[in-house]
């Protein structure tokens, strides 16, 4: 019983901690979800922070369900989201507003020769149609699929775009964009996906169709496996005064140089 | 006689009056510290099972317990977990068959055999083992560990069943040990001395009486650190590739913690994917608590031997 008490204790500790983002109070924006929006809302946040003496910014990395969630149940002024919203979401009364492109780059370890692959064979990789890299132009090797959890934004984008959902053979579901990275960079014959604007040099991005995923592909639409960062609130609820600021700074051109800093394709 | 003490018994009431008053409100203060304790107990199995009955009935408890696929974001979500028990249960067994000879052993030496630099050193390690959080065990694994299992046994990748048990069972060693050197080092020494009277090498003496004599604790140091293995999310999440196969030693698979820790932030609320979510946490405390029950068990068998 003393150990229980004592994982209860500290499970509640730590609930109390994580739970969601900080009420609503004037003069702060509270922000929660996509945790692939981090380096885009990072920069916006610094940056209107700096603008505007006094503003508080938050940003809770929680996830896009969390954050629709968040914003849904009042918890937080503005939701990230790095997916469309699904249909139960929109119809409970919440706008969706694109702020910005997210390429998602196939990326193999740099060991690895193959240079160049078309959607198709990209979906026959990850449906374990190809189980070898020499049907795919490389070495004889197996292929090892490196994915994220399901419900990951980075993945329902992934999978929608090449038409691979729910039939993806992975040999890795990892919870985060840095693990699948590491994973590929450690390992000669994986293959993974991960957002354009978090690529190292650990790992190499491949072209798809041709298309090498650089911000100006994405933009216009040439490189096929991009998704949309957006913006979430509630329809017809007005923002705070800085929360509405904060939303009209992002969407606005001052931004975009800010959000292409962060590896992401600016919508405005 | 009589007269005498009750007399004395009114002269030291009087001045306690205010103490007692003082003693008591303490008293009163520390069993609502206490009390707090036992909310969140009962609050968190409270929740547990209200949330966690739902999905199991929406489901069924067969299809949900011994159904073996788990696909909770398809079209037509399929929520069996039997391979998240399955994996649970090897990965902890296989931890335990690992760690619990060394941490024996090391036990053993530590109580027994150690001089006293050897054993403030090695002490000091295992406590210092204890502290490390599970995320970097995660990360060492990650890193050294994966690769290592993929070019030492020829597979095409390393995160796996036997990396997860790999790490579990580095990480179960501190309780195991401590534990056991307390229980070795409560046997008193007349045991022993016996036994070397009667000539036995030292040796002998430690495993034959002196381990025997402990063996409740010993017991209780092994259940503490099977609790340990199965509670384990974060480590296990980034070298067991936690993928929902069927448990197999080289391949990726999902354990009842990480099904949980990993799709819990993706799932929509009030979704039947994430009631299932709370039915799986449900399942483990269970296991937790069953684990627990049994630590009682052979904590109070080692009180009264």
């Amino acid at each position: 019983m003393k150990k229980i008490t004592t994982l209860a204790l500290a499970a509640l500790t730590a609930a109390t901690i994580l739970t969601g983002c900080t009420q609503k109070t004037a003069g702060t924006v509270s922000t929660d979800g996509s945790t692939s929006m981090e380096k885009v809302i990072g920069a916006l946040g610094e940056s209107f922070q700096e603008q505007n003496e006094g503003a508080a910014f938050t940003y809770n990395p929680t996830g896009s369900g969390s954050g629709i969630q968040a914003v849904m149940e009042g918890r937080c002024d503005i939701g990230l989201s790095s997916r469309e919203l699904k249909e139960e979401e929109a119809s409970q009364g919440l706008t969706a507003t694109v702020l910005a492109y997210d390429g998602i780059a196939v990326i193999v370890n740099p060991e690895n020769p193959v240079a160049d692959l078309d959607t198709e064979t990209i979906a026959k990789l990850y449906t374990g149609e190809i189980e070898n890299w020499k049907d795919a132009g490389g070495n004889d090797a197996p292929v090892v699929l490196i994915g994220r959890e399901a419900g990951s934004g980075t993945r329902d984008g992934f999978e929608s775009i090449t038409g691979t959902e729910e039939k993806c053979q992975y040999r890795q579901e990892l919870t985060s964009t840095g693990d699948v990275i590491t994973a590929v960079a450690q390992n000669p014959d994986a293959i993974g996906y991960a957002s354009l604007a978090s690529v190292k040099d650990s790992v190499r991005a491949i072209t798809v169709n041709g298309v090498a995923p650089t911000e100006d592909t994405v933009k216009d639409g040439s490189y096929v496996i991009q998704r949309p960062f957006i913006l979430v609130t509630k329809t017809g609820e007005e923002l705070s005064e800085t929360a509405q600021a904060f939303f009209d700074f992002a969407t606005s051109a001052d931004a975009a140089p800010l959000i292409s800093g962060a590896g992401a394709v600016p919508a405005n | 006689m009589e007269n005498i003490q009750t007399s004395r018994a009114q002269l030291r009431r009087r001045p306690r009056v205010c103490r007692q008053f003082t003693e008591r409100f303490f008293h009163g203060l520390f069993l609502m510290l206490g009390l707090v304790t036992v909310g969140c107990v009962l609050l968190i199995t409270i929740f547990l099972v209200l949330s966690g009955i739902p999905a199991i009935r929406d489901i069924g408890l067969f299809d949900f317990l011994l159904g073996d696929t788990w696909e909770s974001t398809a079209q037509d979500p399929k929520f069996g977990i039997l391979p998240f028990i399955l994996t649970s249960v090897y990965g902890t067994a296989g931890a335990t068959l690992f760690g619990v000879p060394v941490g024996f052993f090391t036990a053993v030496y530590l109580a027994k055999l150690a001089p006293l630099r050897v054993k403030s050193v090695v002490g000091s390690a295992v406590s210092l083992l204890a502290g490390i959080p599970s995320v970097v065990y995660g990360l060492v694994g990650m890193l050294i560990l994966v690769p290592g299992i993929r070019t030492l046994f020829h597979v095409p990748d390393g995160a796996s069943l036997l990396a997860a048990i790999i790490v579990l069972a580095v990480m179960i060693l501190p309780s195991i040990i401590k534990v056991s050197v307390t229980a070795l080092e409560a046997v008193p020494h007349e045991y022993e001395e016996a036994s070397l009277a009667l000539g036995a090498t030292p040796v002998e003496t430690y495993f034959k009486v002196t381990a025997p004599a402990a063996k409740s604790g010993i017991a209780a140091a092994v259940v503490l650190g099977v609790g340990r293995a199965i509670g384990e999310a974060m480590a296990v999440m980034m070298v067991s590739g936690n993928v929902p196969n069927m448990p197999s030693i080289f391949g990726s698979v999902r354990f009842l913690t990480t099904a949980v820790a990993s799709e819990m932030s993706y799932s929509s609320p009030g979704s039947l994917q994430r009631e299932a979510l709370f039915s799986i946490a449900l399942v483990l405390y269970l296991f937790i608590l069953l684990i627990n029950a049994a630590l009682n068990f052979f904590l109070k068998r080692s009180k009264e031997g």
